[in-house]
C-alpha cells in the first residue's frame, strides 16, 4: 500500500501537500463531482426528449387509429404539441425543474404520481436483489480467489458467467416453472396475495414498500405472504448482479493477493484463509464499490424485465404497459426519472470511494 | 485478422483456461453455423403455420412431427429457434460494426484534436454510458420505428439502438489510447514533416490504438444478443411474421409457463443462454490471457520464468496495462 501511494504522490508533491492538511481536497472534489451531475442529467433529458419526438407527437402515437383527423388535431392543439419543437422543449425543461412530468395519455394520471406509486415497488425489488447479490456474490468470489485455478474456482467462474449469460426473464421463467408451477412452494406472480394486498391497502400511512407496510399491519401472516412473493423476483434479479460481484471480488482479490504486503504477511506465517479475509479484502473493496455504481444501471434495466416476468407492479412493469399502449409521455417520465436515479447513485458511489481511498480525490 | 490472435491465445493458454476457451469456441461455431445454414436445417419456415394444408395447432407437446412442440401462436418451436440464430447474428454484426466505426471515428477525432469538441463528446458519452442500456435501446427503437418493425426495419432498429449503447465504450478506449499515442515521439515527427492530420490518425494512431478491440468486441456481441432479446421480450423487437426472434417468443411463453407448458420457453431461452455463454467464454478467456495478473500460472508450472514468448503475447501484455489506465 505504502509503495503504491508513494508512486502516485511523487509527480505532484505540491498539489498533494496543499490539499491534505486543510481537508479541503475532499470537499472540493465532492462539490465538483456533484456539479457534474447537472450536465449529465441535462444531456440525458435532452437526448430522450428529441429522440422520443422524432417520430411525431405523443397523441398521434397513442390514439392515432382511434380518433378521426379533426378530433386528433384538436387534442394535439389542446396539449400544445403543434407548437415548434424548441418551444415545447424549453417548456418541458421548465416543467421538469418543477418536478412536473405532465399527464399520461392512456389513463390521464399525473406522471409524478405514477412515479411515486410504482417507484416504491421497484426500490423494494432492487433492495431484495442487492441483498441476494451480496450474500451470494461476495463470499463465493472470495472462495473462488482462495481456490484459484482449482476445481471450485472453475465451477464458480462458470456459474458467474452463466448468471450473466442467462437473460433475467428466462431465469425468472425457469425458476417459476420449477418452484411455482412444478413444486408449488412459491407464488407464481405478484407482490402479495389478494387478502394480504387488501390489508395493506387499508393502512392509513402507506409507504408503498410492502415489507414495511406488512410489518405495520402487525399481522405475521401478511409479512410471510409478502416475503414469499419476493423470493423468486429477488433471486432472479439478484443472481444477475451476483455473477458480476463474484467475478469482481475474485479478480480484485487475486490482484491484491499478489502484492508485496500480502507476501510479507504470508512470510510471517499468516494463514492463507486469513490473508484473504483480512489483508487482501479491504483494498479489493474499492474497485468493487466503484463498479457497483455501474451495476445500478444494470440492476434497473434488469428490474424492468424481472417485473414484467413476475407481474411485479413497479416502474418496469408499468413501463412495459405504457410502451404497449404507446403512451410516450409516461415512458419519457419513467426513463428520465431512472436516469436521474442512476446519476445520483453514481455520485454517491464516488463519494464513498473518495472517503475510503484518499487517492481518488485528485 | 481476428482468427490469428485467437490461435495465438489457444497456444498460450493452459488447463482450465484452455478448456474454457475451447468450449466457448465450439458453442460460438455451432451458433454461427446454425445461423448460416438455418434454411437447410430448419424443418419449417419461421412463420409457417401449416404443412400440406394441415394446421400445426397451438401449444402442441413435442412429438415426431414437431420435435420441440409448437407455440401458442401455432409456430414450430424448433424452426423458430433455428431461424432465431440468423436474426440474432445479423443484429450482432450490424450493431457491432456500426458501433466500431462510429466509436473509432469519434474517439480518434476527439482524442487527437482535443479542445471543446473533446470535452462535449466525453460528457455526452459518459452520460450515455451510465444509462441503463435497455432503456436507451427502447427510446432509440421508438425513435427509429415507433416500436413497430419489419425484418430489416426491426433488425436495423435493434442494431442501431444497441449501437448507441456501445459507441461510448469504443469511444472511451480509442480516445484514451489516442491521447496517449499522440504525445509519442513518432507522431510529433510526422507532424514536423508536415503530414496531414487525417493521415496521421489513420496510419499512426489508429493502428496502435486498436489492440484492445477484440476483447470488447466479444463482450459486446453477447451484450447485443441480450439487449435484442430484452427488446423482444418487452414486445419491441421484430414481428413474428417478419423474422424469428428468441426474446419475442419468450414473451409469448410467459402465460404458457403458468399452465405448465415448458417447451415454448425452455428452448428459445436455452438458445440465448448457450450462445451468450459461448461468446462470453471466448471473450473472458481472451481477457484473462491478456491480463498478466489473471493468466494461468504456466511459468510456475513449467518451472521456467517465461518471458513473453510470441510477439502476439507481448502485444497482449502491453495492451493489458493500457486497459487498466482506461479503467482508472
Amino acid at each position: 500500500m505504502t509503495s503504491e501511494t508513494a508512486v502516485v504522490a511523487r509527480p505532484k508533491p505540491g498539489r498533494r501537500r496543499r490539499s491534505v492538511p486543510g481537508g479541503g481536497g475532499l470537499w472540493r472534489y465532492l462539490l465538483i463531482r456533484f456539479l457534474l451531475i447537472i450536465p449529465t442529467v441535462f444531456i440525458l433529458v435532452t437526448l430522450v426528449f428529441f429522440l422520443m419526438r422524432s417520430t411525431g407527437d405523443p397523441i398521434t402515437a397513442a390514439l392515432g387509429g382511434r380518433l378521426s383527423g379533426p378530433q386528433l388535431a384538436e387534442r394535439i392543439a389542446a396539449a400544445g404539441y403543434d407548437r415548434p419543437l424548441m418551444v415545447q422543449y424549453l417548456e418541458y425543461l421548465g416543467q421538469i425543474l418543477r418536478a412536473d412530468f405532465g399527464r399520461t395519455i392512456s389513463d390521464n394520471r399525473p406522471v409524478t404520481e405514477v412515479l411515486f406509486t410504482y417507484g416504491a415497488a421497484t426500490l423494494e425489488l432492487a433492495f431484495y436483489a442487492l441483498v441476494v447479490a451480496f450474500i451470494v456474490g461476495i463470499p463465493l468470489g472470495m472462495l473462488a480467489a482462495y481456490f484459484r485455478d482449482r476445481a471450485p474456482d472453475a465451477f464458480l467462474r462458470v456459474f458467474a458467467i452463466l448468471c450473466y449469460a442467462t437473460p433475467v426473464f428466462f431465469a425468472g421463467l425457469i425458476l417459476k416453472l420449477v418452484f411455482a408451477v412444478g413444486l408449488k412452494v412459491l407464488p407464481v406472480a405478484g407482490r402479495a396475495s389478494t387478502g394480504a394486498e387488501l390489508q395493506i391497502q387499508f393502512l392509513p400511512n402507506k409507504t408503498g414498500i410492502y415489507l414495511i407496510d406488512a410489518i405495520a399491519t402487525g399481522n405475521q401472516a401478511v409479512v410471510n405472504d409478502v416475503l414469499l412473493h419476493a423470493v423468486l423476483p429477488g433471486v432472479t434479479l439478484g443472481l444477475l448482479t451476483a455473477g458480476v460481484f463474484l467475478r469482481l471480488v475474485r479478480t480484485n482479490l487475486i490482484g491484491t493477493l499478489g502484492t508485496d504486503y500480502v507476501d510479507s504477511a504470508r512470510s510471517r506465517g499468516v494463514s492463507e484463509l486469513r490473508l484473504v479475509r483480512t489483508h487482501a479484502y479491504r483494498p479489493a473493496l474499492i474497485p468493487i464499490i466503484t463498479v457497483m455504481g455501474l451495476q445500478i444501471a444494470l440492476l434497473l434495466g434488469g428490474a424492468v424485465l424481472t417485473e414484467t416476468t413476475f407481474e411485479w407492479k413497479g416502474l418496469g412493469f408499468q413501463l412495459a404497459q405504457y410502451l404497449q399502449a404507446r403512451d410516450f409521455v409516461a415512458v419519457q417520465g419513467i426513463v428520465v426519472l431512472l436516469a436521474v436515479v442512476v446519476a445520483l447513485t453514481n455520485f454517491l458511489v464516488d463519494v464513498i470511494a473518495a472517503i475510503i481511498d484518499p487517492r481518488v480525490r485528485y | 485478422m481476428r482468427r490469428i490472435p485467437i490461435l495465438a491465445q489457444m497456444r498460450a493458454s493452459v488447463g482450465l483456461q484452455r478448456s474454457m476457451l475451447l468450449i466457448g469456441l465450439v458453442l460460438t461455431s455451432v451458433y454461427v453455423l446454425t445461423a448460416i445454414f438455418a434454411p437447410l436445417i430448419a424443418p419449417y419456415g419461421f412463420a409457417q403455420l401449416r404443412s400440406d394444408g394441415v394446421p400445426f395447432g397451438a401449444q402442441q407437446a413435442p412429438s415426431a412431427t414437431h420435435l420441440w412442440g409448437t407455440t401458442v401462436g401455432g409456430y414450430d418451436v424448433l424452426s423458430r429457434v433455428i431461424w432465431g440464430a440468423q436474426t440474432a447474428i445479423l443484429t450482432v454484426i450490424v450493431s457491432v460494426v456500426l458501433a466500431i466505426f462510429a466509436g473509432i471515428f469519434l474517439g480518434l477525432v476527439s482524442g487527437y484534436f482535443g479542445g471543446w469538441l473533446d470535452r462535449i463528446l466525453v460528457l455526452v458519452c459518459d452520460a450515455v454510458y451510465a444509462f441503463p442500456s435497455l432503456l436507451l435501446a427502447i427510446v432509440m427503437s421508438i425513435a427509429l420505428s415507433g416500436g413497430q418493425s419489419s425484418l430489416w426495419g426491426g433488425i436495423l432498429a435493434a442494431s442501431i439502438s444497441i449501437t448507441v449503447v456501445f459507441i461510448p465504450q469504443y469511444f472511451r478506449v480509442i480516445r484514451a489510447e489516442t491521447v496517449r499515442i499522440k504525445s509519442e515521439a513518432y507522431i510529433e515527427s510526422a507532424q514536423v514533416i508536415g503530414t496531414r492530420a487525417p493521415r496521421i490518425m489513420a496510419r499512426h494512431v489508429l493502428r496502435n490504438a486498436t489492440r484492445t478491440l477484440p476483447l470488447i468486441l466479444t463482450l459486446n456481441s453477447s451484450e447485443a444478443l441480450l439487449t435484442l432479446a430484452g427488446l423482444g421480450f418487452l414486445g419491441f423487437g421484430i414481428e413474428p411474421t417478419a423474422a424469428a426472434e428468441w426474446g419475442y417468443d419468450l414473451n409469448k411463453a410467459i402465460s404458457d409457463v403458468t399452465s405448465g407448458i415448458w417447451w415454448t420457453s425452455v428452448y428459445p431461452g436455452l438458445a440465448i443462454v448457450l450462445t451468450v455463454l459461448g461468446i462470453t467464454l471466448v471473450g473472458e478467456s481472451l481477457n484473462d490471457l491478456a491480463d498478466p495478473r489473471l493468466r494461468g500460472r504456466r511459468a510456475a508450472a513449467d518451472g521456467v520464468p517465461q518471458a513473453p514468448a510470441t510477439p502476439a503475447s507481448d502485444v497482449q501484455v502491453v495492451s493489458a496495462g493500457k486497459e487498466q489506465e482506461v479503467v482508472n
